[in-house]
């Protein structure tokens, strides 16, 4: 005998809706079934029409993001088994523009992760092509390089929702992530992203961010070590003149 | 990117955070509670008693400290509290908020300077 | 592409993690008035001793009491809250979080144990 939960999804079609509107669904369930699967479900049985993103089902792809109940998950990882009988609320993850139902527009995060430059950059590199690399080297950028970006933290971060030019968790804990690593030369290229007003600056630390990271990043910690190195460099600049 | 002039800012903030973390709390009690309802004696804080604090030299750092400082921080904390409720804060609410912290690290400076 | 924003009115009410973070915040207000407080004593020290007896029964009104017994809690959650974050703002160690928070917690009861014991016991005019 399996049960119900209710679950209710937050509706929006642009060519249909002026804003959106909760739609519920009735969906049998087993204990094993995650969120995304009840989301299956609706969209196989119940209502072709709902759109939502999903691919891995094993939280590394980072495209399942939504607000289940009001706190940013990702929905492969989530069960309904918590939730029951509901209703489970499920929304597209907050701070950023909704495309169609939960899928939502995340153009505003890419251009940003293009401008914290994401890659190695070392014009030296060592005989054989081969960086080495002590473990302690690796643990100091290790955590941040496990970012899948799902966007849950821009989700939880207000500071994104009140200032969309805020460059937000993910995009600085990647900087920070090339620039704790050994291998890399480009801190210098990547600092006038940290020390502007809506690059380190905007953060004030609410710290819901590493909060909801599903792969325990930390953003908050890579945001708030480069508060530090941004104000050694603004004191220290004249020295390097 | 233009850069930011925060870190001066933050610096203080950060060292009135700290200050207040950890005798912030002590302060309020004994100044606030404890002196004024007697459960300390009320001669702790008796005029001559204050007045010889705040002629010794570490003395007035000490006071001068803990204004400025706790100023500064609060403060600093309170314009960005403004940009949390929604309000739009600007360069004008930037200086108005930082330069009431300066004004009041002036006054106690110059009021320690007066007391000699 | 048409979407759909959502507005931020009230953002902070929809999640008690907000809330906490909105009262840590509000401390601010206390730290600001109760240096405001030192400084109106300060001012009147300088006046002569009257003035400054004024300002010492002026914190045992009702009001005052009322300020520092909400104050207190205030100051105390910020406390709390600056050293539960500091493993977050410090430059990298390996040092666990754990350790970091419960170093700073511990150097704070130690300064308000000095503080009082100074202040009750020795007076802060034997200082040199």
């Amino acid at each position: 005998m399996s049960r119900t939960i209710a679950i209710e999804v937050l509706r929006y079609g642009p060519e249909t809706d002026a804003a959106p509107r909760w739609q519920r669904y009735d969906v049998p369930f087993t204990d094993e079934m995650s969120v995304l699967e009840g989301l299956q479900y609706i969209k196989d049985h119940l209502d072709g029409s709902l759109t939502f993103r999903w691919s891995c089902r094993m939280a590394i792809c980072g495209s399942c993001g939504a607000l289940v109940n009001g706190t940013p998950k990702l929905s492969c990882e989530t069960f309904l088994r918590d939730y029951f009988p509901g209703p489970l609320r499920i929304e597209a993850l907050s701070h950023f523009p909704i495309v169609r139902d939960l899928a939502i527009d995340q153009g505003d995060f890419l251009k940003k992760l293009e401008a914290v430059k994401p890659y190695l950059i070392n014009p030296d590199v060592p005989a054989g092509n081969t960086f080495v690399q002590t473990p302690e080297e690796m643990d100091r950028y290790y955590q941040y390089s496990q970012c899948i970006n799902c966007l849950l933290c821009y989700a939880a971060c207000p500071q994104y929702g009140l200032n969309e030019k805020f460059t937000g968790p993910a995009a600085l804990a990647l900087l920070h992530r090339y620039n704790a690593d050994s291998r890399d030369a480009g801190k210098a290229q990547r600092m006038e992203v940290v020390n502007a007003e809506d690059g380190v600056w905007g953060c004030t630390l609410v710290g819901y961010c590493s909060e909801v990271c599903p792969k325990g990043v930390d953003p908050a910690r890579a945001v708030n070590q480069n508060k530090i190195e941004s104000t050694k460099d603004y004191f220290l600049r004249f020295l390097k003149k | 990117m233009k850069r930011s002039n925060k870190p001066v800012f933050w610096a203080l903030f950060g060292a009135g955070g700290m200050l207040s973390a950890l005798i912030g709390p002590m302060l309020v009690f004994i100044t606030g509670i404890a002196v004024p309802l007697d459960l300390l004696s009320r001669e702790t804080m008796r005029y001559e008693r204050v007045l010889a604090l705040a002629q010794n030299g570490f003395g007035k750092l000490a006071i001068v400290a803990v204004i400025s400082l706790f100023l500064f921080h609060g403060c600093h904390r309170m314009y960005h509290c403004l940009h949390d409720f929604g309000i739009h804060v600007g360069a004008g609410l930037k200086a108005a908020f930082h330069g009431f912290a300066a004004a009041g690290t002036l006054a106690a400076a110059y009021l320690l300077f007066l007391i000699g | 592409m048409k979407t759909y924003r959502r507005p931020m009115a009230g953002w902070w009410k929809r999640n008690p993690y907000y809330l906490w973070y909105m009262l840590r915040e509000a401390s601010c207000v206390f730290i600001t008035v109760y240096a405001l407080i030192l400084l109106w004593g300060l001012m009147r020290l300088t006046q002569g001793e009257w003035r400054f007896e004024d300002w010492l029964e002026s914190l045992a009104t009702p009001k005052s009491i009322a300020f520092h017994a909400a104050a207190l809690p205030f100051v105390l959650y910020h406390a709390w809250t600056w050293f539960k974050v500091m493993p977050k703002t410090l430059p990298y160690s390996r040092t666990p979080a754990g350790v970091i928070v419960a170093s700073g917690i511990t150097a704070s009861v130690l300064c308000s144990a000095a503080l009082f014991v100074a202040v009750w016991w020795f007076g802060l005019w034997s200082l040199p």
